[in-house]
Parts: structure tokens; sequence; C-alpha cells
């Protein structure tokens, strides 16, 4: 007898359902069910549109916390951070003059956490700048650029433009004394190409400098129309861009194999820790897809696939990595506060008038060449940055830190060259100035052309030509520079942080600046 | 299997058709979203400025007018005025003993606003200055060459 033509009361069964309803949203909302045997937890992982950028299972190499240090997915913690609390003052914040700063200072003062949000806001940004470089030179030093990761580093790229343009666009929102100048000088830069059309006299014709102020600013001064583009670009276009953009790094990872390892990984692996069964066999699979996806497959042919479920394993890593983000993130909003000067005034800049903090490498070098510093010599380093998968296409030391010939020696020798020439640079240019000193009526190409910001990319070319030929291999070349270019960039950014004060004079510490 | 070439079919027109369509609708909005950016009429604050100079401004001192980038000065030969925006990026120099100098990456400049030291390209450009009834009329968009002062006719 069949129980549908058993005799039961008339709202039994609409009873069952009901009770079964909770459990049963559940079961369809991960559609295969509870993630407890190896199957299902590969389908946890592919029936989910999010965690579908994963791949079900992950080497144990990747797992280990030197291989990565977590820095991608901090950054990506970081920036999570940013979009939970920026969407949160976007209900405070109202994008017009002088309007602005009264809405940020009622969001500091007035609103119930909001000063808290705002300093989140704030210190994730500059967490998440500081980890994506980081994340930058893990790749780099990790060799993980190599085929078939190329274009993945060149996404790379874009992310790091992003990041930089969405901490730049933020920096005007406020409308404060900071934000106006420093906005004032972007723009200015983006003009600067004018250095080099108007000393050959064909600005008239040819204005691309012009062109991109207008762009960016879309009128000749700094106000409303330029509040309301940075906005705009701040919480809409950049964020769009970079999920996007980041969409595709994720995905990528995942179709080129995961992240990158040496041949022997599996070798270098202490044996299986036992915590959970590992893939210890070639696995029983039929290779027909093999004919459909491109490149070298990791399973093929080989033996131990030393894989484990991404879930649990490294989604838990994540959401770990995710936490302790949160958590420097929060206890740095507990202890400082983001800053806000007094209301915008186009007739005083702040004295000194400095930029964010990543940005003070380059206003050292702007303060020679505005054309140099702040478009020439950035266009060559990410141009050289973007070429550097494509010129290197050695397979030594993938995976491995500082892998290549050379190694761990070479960076250290060139960590010496790199903070040596540049702090050699600056401290020559601080103490005898620099050709327009020396000679005043001498023409602005010299000075566009010959500055310490050349002499210096001059020094580290040179260096890393020489680690090629020394070597014979790109890779220790591009080692030697990138450790170089890293060197510069932080002797430059500390120097324009802690050491230029009022007319970006030099000063042992800020304790000495002339009170006006 | 045939040899002769088929006669295009009706779907592939159709498809070719509406991918030119997608790629000229995209190229003609890509054009006309590049003109939006620029506004034909772009605000910005008046430039032209009308100001009385204190009967005690001594000769070659600085007279700035509240809330503009520039400084006016009256010698002997007349008076005369000078922006004040740094050619290097933009920010506002102030007037000092030797001339200007620049708050943000140390430009320094003469009393002519010739470039002294730093990074500034360019001299400080001369505005040009027109006098009437005792006012001096500048206007900020328009510049003279360096030296050209403005005599009471
Ligand atoms: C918003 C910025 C970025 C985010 C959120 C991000 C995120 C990630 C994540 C989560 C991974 C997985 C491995 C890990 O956690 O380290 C990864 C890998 C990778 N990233 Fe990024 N990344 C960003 C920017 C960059 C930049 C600036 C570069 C270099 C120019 C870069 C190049 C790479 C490469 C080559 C890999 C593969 C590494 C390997 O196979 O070992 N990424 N990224
Ligand atoms: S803006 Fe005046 S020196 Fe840079």
């Amino acid at each position: 007898m069949s129980p549908s033509t058993e005799q039961r009361p008339p709202l039994a069964e609409f009873w069952d359902n009901l009770r079964a309803a909770p459990r049963r949203i559940l079961d369809t909302a991960f559609r295969g069910g509870s993630p407890s045997t190896d199957r299902t937890r590969s389908t946890f992982v592919f029936g989910n549109v999010f965690l579908h950028l994963h791949s079900a299972r992950v080497h144990r190499w990747t797992l280990r916390w030197t291989a990565t240090a977590g820095l991608g997915i901090a950054t990506t913690a970081a920036f999570l951070i940013t979009l939970v609390t920026g969407v949160l003052l976007m209900f405070y914040y109202k994008p017009y003059p002088d309007v602005a700063y009264q809405s940020i200072k009622d969001i500091h003062f007035v609103v119930p956490t909001g000063r808290f949000m705002r300093n989140i806001h704030r210190w994730a940004a500059n967490v998440m700048v500081v980890t994506v470089i980081l994340h930058m030179a893990r790749a780099f030093y990790t060799a993980a650029y190599r085929k078939p990761r190329e274009f993945n580093w060149v996404i790379g790229m874009g992310l790091l433009a992003v990041t930089l343009g969405l901490s730049f666009t933020g920096y005007l929102l406020p409308w404060d004394q900071l934000a106006y100048w420093a906005i004032t000088i972007g723009a200015n830069i983006a003009q600067s190409p004018r250095e080099v059309t108007d000393a050959l006299e064909i600005t008239e014709w040819f204005d691309p400098g012009g062109f991109q102020r207008a762009l960016l600013l879309g009128s000749e001064v700094v106000g409303e129309e330029a509040l309301i583009r940075f906005y705009l670009l701040h919480v809409m276009i950049l964020p769009l861009v970079l999920v996007g953009l980041m969409s595709i790094h994720f995905w990528r990872i995942r179709k080129d194999g995961g992240l990158a390892r040496p041949v022997d990984a599996d070798q270098r692996l202490e044996p299986e820790p036992g915590v959970y069964p590992v893939f210890t066999q070639a696995p029983e699979k039929t290779y027909q897809l093999a004919a459909v996806v491109e490149g070298r497959t990791p399973a093929v042919g080989r033996g131990p696939e030393n894989t484990v479920p991404s879930m649990p394993h490294l989604f838990y890593a994540e959401l770990g990595v995710l936490m302790l983000t949160t958590l420097i993130c929060v206890a740095l909003s507990i202890v400082s506060d983001a800053p806000l000067k007094e209301l915008a005034n186009p007739s005083v800049p702040e004295n000194p008038a400095k930029a964010p903090w990543y940005f003070l490498g380059l206003q050292e070098l702007v303060a020679f060449s505005a054309f140099m510093g702040g478009i020439g010599i950035p266009t060559i380093v990410l141009a050289g940055l973007g070429l550097i998968p494509y010129l290197d296409r050695e397979s030594e030391g993938t995976g491995l830190w500082f892998g290549g010939p050379g190694g761990w020696p070479l960076v250290k020798r060139a960590l010496v060259v790199g903070f040596g020439a540049s702090i050699l640079v600056e401290a020559f240019v601080i103490r005898y100035g620099w050709i327009r000193e020396w000679f005043p009526s001498v023409g602005q190409l010299v000075v566009t052309v010959l500055n310490p910001g050349t002499l210096l990319t001059l020094i580290y070319g040179a260096y890393s030509v020489w680690l090629v030929k020394r070597y014979r291999s790109t890779r220790a070349g591009a080692l030697g520079l990138f450790t170089c270019f890293l060197c510069g960039f932080l002797v430059l950014t500390v120097v324009g942080t802690y050491f230029r004060g009022p007319n970006w004079d030099f000063y042992w510490s800020p304790s000495q600046w002339p009170r006006h | 299997m045939r040899l002769d070439p088929e006669p295009l079919p009706r779907r592939d027109w159709l498809g070719l058709a509406s991918l030119w369509s997608a790629a000229s609708a995209l190229a003609f909005g890509f054009i006309g979203a590049m003109r939006l950016p620029k506004a034909a009429v772009v605000a910005a604050p008046s430039k032209a400025l009308k100001l009385t100079l204190p009967e005690s401004l001594p000769a070659g001192e600085a007279f700035v007018p509240p809330g503009r980038a520039m400084a006016v000065f009256r010698d002997g030969e007349g008076v005369y005025a000078i922006s004040t925006i740094c050619t290097h990026l933009g920010c506002v120099v102030k007037p000092n003993a030797e001339g200007f100098e620049c708050p943000c990456h140390g430009s320094r400049f003469d009393h002519a606003g010739g470039v002294v030291k730093g990074p500034a390209p360019r001299a400080l450009p001369w505005l040009q200055v027109r006098l009437a009834n005792g006012e001096v009329h500048i206007d900020e968009g328009k510049t003279v060459p360096s030296g050209t002062k403005a005599k009471q006719a």
C-alpha cells in the first residue's frame, strides 16, 4: 500500500511541508547538499557562482603560508571592507563644494558610528595600497608571472592602476585643504605634457596635457565639476572596473591550473599531514576533456596529485585572512582618526601641500620636472613592469622565492645598489641643488631630460643590463631592476613623507619646521 | 557535396547586419560620449576685476586682492599685475622680499616673476592692466609681455 492512499488527517501533509521548509530552503540554496564528503564538497564549489571562481580542489603547495603570504586575499579583503564602509558613507556624503566638507564633518562628529566608518574606510584603503604592492612583489619574486600566467600579470597591473586611482579620487572628496591642493597638483600633473609641448612651441596645435586636465576637471579650476567627476569615478566607474578586472584575475588563476608552483613541488612537500584525505594517486578520470582544455593539465600523466578540497581548506584560510585584515583595519581606526583639515581655500595653498603618502615619492621627483616625475617615469616603470613576463621566458625557479639565476644573493646586492644609488642622489640634490640653481637660464628641456629621476632610472637600468650580461639571464636583470625600483620608491617616499617641510625644503624632522 | 558557392543565406545576412549595426552604434556612441565631458560653455569664475590700490602702497610692494591669485604693484613707471599661479603645478605663490616663493615644490621667482630656482618651467605671466578714473582694471585671462606697465593717461 503506498503512503498516498493512506488515510491521513487533512492538514498533515501541509504541516509536514511547513516543518520541512527551513531545511529544504537550505538544501535548495546549496544545490549539492551539505559539504561533508569529497564529492559534495566539490559540488559545493561549482554549484555556487561566487565560489566557482575558485577551483574545487587546491594544491597543497599553494596552501603553505609562504607561497602567497595571503597577500592577494588580503587585498581583496581590504577592498570588500572599503566597499561596505563606502556604501555606508554614501548615506551622508554630498558631493558639492563646501557642502561636502560639512557633510564629512557631520559624519565625523554627528553621525553615530560615522567617524568609525570613515576611519575604517580610510585605513582599509591604505592597507589595500600596501598589500597590492606587496602582492605584486610576491608574484614577481616567486616568478609567478611566467607562462601561462603572463596576461594575468598584465591584468594585475590594471588592478594596481585602478587601486591607486581609487585612492586618489577618494582623496578629493572631503574638500578640505589637503584634498584641494593635492588635486590641484594632480590635475596639473595631468597637464604637464605641456612642459614639453611648450618648450617645442607646439602646444597651440597639439595639447594632450590640456585635454587630460580638461577631461579630469571639466572646468578650468578645481570646482564643482571636478568634485562630481571625482565622485563619480570614485563610487561608480573605478569600483566597477576593479570588480570586473578582479573577476578576470581570479578566473584566470583557476584556468591557469592554480597558482604557480615549482615543477618538483610534490617532492618538495613534506608527507601529507593526514588531516584530510588527499589525492595521492593519479585519479581515475576520462581525459576526453584534455582535447578541449589547453595547456598542461596538472593531473595528466603525473603521480601524486597532492590536492585537497577547496572547501574547507582554502575557504577557511581565506576567511582567516579576511578576519585578520578586518582586525588590523579596525585596530588602526580605533587608535588613529582619518585627517580633516580646514575647508578648502583656493587662494592659500596648504604648506607643505602633500599628496597621499604613496605618491610622495613621485612628488619628490615632480619637484624637479613635472612631466618626467609625474608622467614620464611612471610610464617607463609601468611599461617595464608589463613587459617582464614577455622578456623573461625562462623556467628556472618558477614558484620559488627569489627563484632564478642569481637568487637571493643577487637580490641582496641589488638592495645595496638600489638603496645606495637613491640615497646618494637624494643627498647630493639636497646638499647642492640641481641644474636650475646653478644655471638659471638653462632651457626647460634640459631639466626635463636630465633630472634626479632620470638619473636614477639610468643607473638602475645600466645595472640590470650588466646583470643580464653577467648571468646570461633576463630573469637576473629583472630581479635586479625590480629590487632597485622598490628601493628607490621606498627612499623617495620616506624623504617626501618625513624630510620635506614648508616650501618643500629639507628638514631633519617636522619639529624644525618654521612656525608661520 | 556542393562545390558551387551557396548564395548568401538569409540568416547570414541578418547576422552580418546585426554585427555591423552593433559595431557602428558602438563607434558613434563612443564618439558622442567622448564629446560629452567637455561642455561648450565651461563654468568658471569671472576673470575680470576692478580695484583701487590703497594710497599708502609703497613702490614695488605687492597688493594681493582678496581671493585672487595675483599681485598688483605700483612704482614710478606705472601699475602692473603678476599672476601668482605657479607655472609648475598651479599652487599659489607668496610675494616675499626677493620676489615670490612657492610653498609646494620650492620654486622661487624674482620681482619680475622670472624663475630663480626650482622646478617651475616658465616665468610668472604678467596680466593685462588698464587704468580708468583712478581704478585699476585687470583681466586674468589676458597676459602681456613681462615689463608692460600701465601709466595714468
Ligand atoms: C586589487 C588588486 C589585486 C587583487 C585583489 C589581487 C588578487 C589576487 C589573488 C587573491 C591571487 C591569488 C594568490 C594570492 O592570494 O596571492 C592573485 C594572484 C596573482 N596576482 Fe593578483 N591581485 C591584485 C593585483 C595584482 C597585481 C598588481 C599584480 C602584478 C602586477 C598581480 C599579479 C598576480 C599574479 C601573476 C598572480 C598569480 C600568482 C601565482 O600564480 O602564484 N595581481 N591575485
Ligand atoms: S607648484 Fe610651485 S613649485 Fe610646484
